[in-house]
């Protein structure tokens, strides 16, 4: 849209902070400007300087950040050297905010009405009455039924979706010229931020407002931004319409990026990632030459002589990458990572739960419910599924589904209920200290958070060494061999052995999680979401480690993750769970293609493809997770299922039903029904499909 | 909240049934003969007769305890060994005073304790903030005997605005008695003053940096506003059940500084009943602290509650 005004502009701004290296310069010469009813999109990875230049543009920033040059504009206002006097008449009014965790960005003691309401006070001059009546219009806006009861509320009482409409509602009361969206659903499940997403992209048609959106997310500025910008390392690295950027990016970094996505692969199979080698620089080593060039496979001499400047070298279409001539074609560079071999063959089973069931005692409240009698929580209802021998099976659904709780109880950390467990044919102990040294070596584990995984107080190696010695029964060198050995495996140079995890970053630290979890000759190791604190990059790196450890040792994965395209990436089978139990299972191809499940059918139309033309036929999910303690009765699916056929679906549980290779479905439709139903819709055409 | 009040109430009855049964086997039962242990070695069979007698030393201890107990309960705190009076009036005018003291304390240093942990928690890093953090460490260490006799040298023996000594008659009078109140109440605040501005610039120093706080400058909102409707409504929150879990405590440091300043409050008169070993004046002030003690964590508890949306409705 060229022909909208201009609301917003940077120019040449450079963000620092003084910090005990020096000052150093967080951003530097970044210049956008964004129209009318725009949205721009800033991309790059944690510590790109994204949410710094977004701060530094709107004169925000902590006691030691500093606007080191350059200009930011709102309109014709000059903003950059305004005092915070002058700034508190443009912030709120003028700029609209919305942050990243929304539980965080809501005062917890005061009433959601309370918030919004003194928004319109300060800024638009209104009575209460007339301040209320404003907060409930917008709310009415942001699609939130029932505002009024909304207003009284607290924030701990509403979900996480909810919440993150109260927030945008509350940065559009004054219908500001630039609305500021910081990783807005990074926080959020995939069908709330489906929402949510659909949510801005109306608002934004609606509204006049210029919206600066940051994320790290490629596939969510596809679905939402006209335009885009790569940051790395405090630069721009490339500016350009959104089709542009995705279908020929100009710059091995965009490349790289989208390399690392993990998407749905027209042809199955599974395939490594094209994957980032390295890290980010520190800013206060930067390179004298092109910042990106120890990491590029592209990288010439002449790269290294002087920093490339950002020009535009199409119309609208900006590079700081000398050889951008050169590059090759992101479907190009997609396919070159290599193919891994197929796994339909019958393969035995390692492990196998069968109707395993956990349930928690209701929780003891401090104000009970006089009289009430609670229910226990059904967290894992009567699960069946088994693992084979080299194969990875992936558990996805939303968060509250029930799928940690399944890994805690295979792994004997949260006794079972009920139901049996077995591994290798032997049946398998419920509790942990009742499994003997060599199931322990057979069953191993890597967490979510690997900040909270390793001791802080043991050196790598030490972390490495343990499992060898206490339960290989190796020590002394032998020990001390191995553990290097491992670390070479996960691609770690031997000088970690002595470091502590405080001197590794996020990826560094979690390839040593998973290094010591294949310290004991595991059979199978359970996989709790091992991705998802980590950035695109280290994620897609990781990715490959454990598709090629797997290859190599023929160890299956158990993993559970709410992300279905790394889920679809890295798993051979695939469950699909909700409130408890499993909707649907079987072979990663099958699920994901018709006739799915309509909870899976959902979740497949929720997730942003990285493909600015993709169209999807919105599937969206109403309300949100019911409460494992109040399971609804008959499909426990049938209070959301937009598929929904009648009475039977809340009295009668669903039969499975099959379809080829062991792929089935709990479901009152039948299988050439749902087919039918979803044929036209097609909810997952490949994004290589139209083009 | 009702029943959240009733349970705690229930917890603070067993508490005080524990202690009660604690006091009264550690003051009448350990002793072995209790009448010997208050008499001394020298006294004679006929005095310790009539002192096992006027006790009721001779029944079973379990029954003496109920007796006490209920005798207790219905305020018949038994009499004085020393003045031959009754206890419960002579244990109230006392408290009285007490309460005058702690009062006069807790005026002073609960809301000056808030203000310079917020000013400290604005000017973090700064000399302000400094000099505070080390004085109050300081005050923290230096036990109540210390500081109140530097205060004596420098403001009633140097400066002489104040009386040295705050031996007034028992039924004078707060206004009467404020000027002689003054000293000692400085004295038993430093502690708490110490304690509280800790607390108050710990807390809001972390809630100054969360999101909502962010957000709400975001907003364009007043500095003002922002620290009273967003800031202190969550930094106040530890500090309050600070506040009242600190009541209990400065009863106990009313007993030090009364005797400094030769105060007529409970503190001193507990130190008269350990003295004399008078028995039933023991008894019935130690238990009397524990009350107070229960009291001032319920209320902490209840306080607590009320002011956190997220605990009350969970």
């Amino acid at each position: 849209m060229p022909e909208a005004p201009v609301v917003f502009q940077t120019e040449d701004l450079s963000v620092g902070y003084q910090t005990d290296a020096g000052l150093l310069a967080a951003v530097r010469g970044a210049t956008i400007g964004i129209r009318e009813k725009e949205c721009f999109g800033v991309v790059g990875e944690s510590g790109s300087g994204k949410t710094t230049l977004a701060m530094g543009a709107i004169n925000y920033l902590s006691a030691n950040g500093k606007v080191l040059g350059g200009s930011s504009r709102i309109r014709d206002v000059e903003l950059t050297g305004l005092r915070r006097r002058q700034m508190r008449r443009i912030w709120g009014s003028r700029i609209g905010m919305v942050y990243q965790n929304p539980s965080a960005a809501l005062n917890p003691s005061l009433r959601i009405g309370e918030q919004l309401r003194e928004v319109g006070r300060r800024h638009l001059s209104l009575s209460r009455s007339q301040a209320d009546e404003k907060a409930r219009e917008m709310l009415l806006r942001v699609a939130m039924p029932d505002p009024s009861a909304v207003m009284r509320r607290y924030p701990h009482q509403l979900s996480g979706g909810m919440l993150q409409r109260c927030v945008i509602a509350m940065a559009l009361i004054t219908r500001p010229e630039l609305l500021i969206l910081d990783e807005p659903t990074t926080a959020l499940d995939v069908t709330t931020q489906a929402v949510v997403l659909d949510l801005v992209a109306q608002l934004a048609r609606d509204f006049d407002s210029a919206i600066l959106y940051i994320t790290h997310d490629l596939a969510v500025v596809s679905r939402l931004c006209h335009r885009v910008g790569v940051m790395y390392a405090g630069q721009f690295c490339e500016q350009a319409p959104v089709s542009d950027l995705y279908h020929a990016p100009l710059h091995p970094y965009t490349l790289g990026l989208l390399g690392c996505v993990p998407r749905f692969d027209p042809e199955g199979g599974k395939r490594l990632l094209a994957s980032i080698p390295g890290s980010i620089p520190r800013l206060d080593a930067l390179p004298p030459g092109c910042i990106f060039a120890d990491r590029c496979s592209f990288v010439r001499p002449e790269c290294r002589a002087s920093r490339p400047p950002l020009v535009e070298v199409r119309p609208g279409h900006w590079s700081a990458c000398l050889r951008w001539k050169e590059l090759p074609t992101a479907a190009q560079y997609a396919q070159a990572g290599l193919r891994l071999s197929s796994h339909r063959e019958e393969r035995p089973e390692v492990l196998r739960a069968e109707d395993v069931k956990k349930s928690f005692p209701p929780t003891e409240q401090l104000f009970g419910g006089a009289g009430r009698k609670r229910k226990s929580i059904r967290a894992v209802d009567g699960v069946t599924l088994w693992v084979r021998r080299g194969n990875t099976l992936g558990v996805v659904g939303e968060s509250g589904c029930g799928k940690t709780t399944l890994l805690r109880v295979i792994a004997g950390l949260a006794p079972l209920s009920s139901g049996r467990l077995s591994l290798e044919g032997a049946p398998l102990a419920p509790v942990l200290e009742r499994r003997g040294r060599e199931t322990l070596k057979k069953l191993q584990m890597v967490f979510q958070n690997p900040e909270a995984s390793l001791n802080p107080r043991h050196t790598v190696g030490r972390a490495i060494a343990r499992p060898l010695r206490l339960l290989g029964g190796q020590s002394g060198r032998a020990a001390r061999e191995r553990a290097l050995k491992l670390l070479e495996a996960v691609n770690l140079p031997a000088g970690f052995f002595r470091r502590l995890p405080e001197e590794l970053s996020g990826g560094e630290k979690q390839r040593v999680a998973i290094a010591r979890a294949f310290a004991a000759g595991p059979q199978i190791i359970l996989l709790d979401e091992p991705l998802s604190s980590l950035d695109v990059s280290v994620q897609a790196s990781l990715v490959n480690l454990l598709t090629e450890l797997q290859e190599r040792n023929n160890v299956s994965y158990l993993f559970i993750s709410h992300d279905l395209a790394a889920v679809q990436h890295l798993s051979h089978w695939i469950a699909v769970m909700y409130l408890g139990a499993l909707m649907e299972w079987g072979d990663a191809e099958d699920v994901f293609a018709p006739p799915f499940h309509p909870y899976t059918e959902a979740l497949l139309s929720a997730i942003p493809v990285a493909d600015p033309d993709h169209r999807q036929r919105p599937i969206r999910l109403a309300g949100s997770v019911p409460s494992p303690a109040n399971v609804p009765s008959g499909c426990r699916f049938h209070t959301r299922c937009p598929r929904k056929i009648g009475r039977i679906c809340e009295t009668e549980a669903p039969p499975w039903r099959e379809g080829r290779d062991n792929h089935r479905i709990s479901c009152h439709i039948p299988l050439d029904e749902l087919s039918r139903l979803q044929a036209d819709n097609s909810a997952l055409a490949p994004p290589g499909g139209q083009s | 909240m009702g029943r959240f009040i009733l349970r705690r109430l229930g917890l603070v009855l067993l508490t005080l049934l524990v202690s009660s049964a604690l006091i009264f086997i550690v003051t009448q039962v350990l002793p072995g003969d209790a009448a010997r242990s208050i008499l001394g070695r020298f006294a004679t069979p006929q005095a310790l007769a009539n002192l096992r007698e006027k006790l009721g030393l001779d029944r079973p201890p379990v029954v003496q305890y109920v007796s006490w107990l209920v005798h207790y309960a219905q305020g018949d705190w038994g009499t004085s060994l020393s003045t031959s009076e009754p206890v419960f009036p002579l244990v109230a005018a006392r408290l009285r005073n007490s309460g005058m003291l702690a009062l006069v304390a807790f005026l002073m240093y609960v809301p000056l304790g808030i203000l310079l942990g917020l000013f400290s928690a604005l000017r973090r890093g700064k000399v302000l903030d400094q000099v505070i953090s080390i004085t109050s460490l300081a005050f923290i260490g230096l036990p109540e005997f210390v500081t109140g006799l530097i205060l004596i040298a420098i403001f009633a023996l140097g400066l002489n605005w104040f009386p040295a000594s705050s031996d007034i008659r028992p039924d004078l009078g707060l206004i009467a008695a404020l000027p002689r109140l003054i000293l000692p109440g400085i004295t038993v605040s430093l502690v708490s003053l110490a304690y509280i501005t800790r607390m108050t610039r710990s807390s809001t120093a972390a809630v100054l940096a969360t999101d909502y706080v962010r957000s709400a400058y975001l907003k364009g909102l007043r500095p003002l506003r922002v620290l009273f409707t967003h800031v202190l409504r969550n930094s106040l929150l530890p500090t309050v059940t600070v506040i009242a879990v600190g009541i209990g405590w400065l009863i106990g440091g009313l007993i030090v500084t009364e005797s400094l300043f030769s105060y007529p409050g409970l503190g001193r008169l507990l130190l008269f009943a350990i003295q004399r070993r008078d028995l039933p004046l023991l008894q019935a002030i130690t238990l009397l602290l524990v009350v107070i003690f229960s009291l001032s964590n319920l209320l902490a508890d209840i306080l607590y509650a009320l002011l956190n949306p997220r605990i009350r409705y969970t």
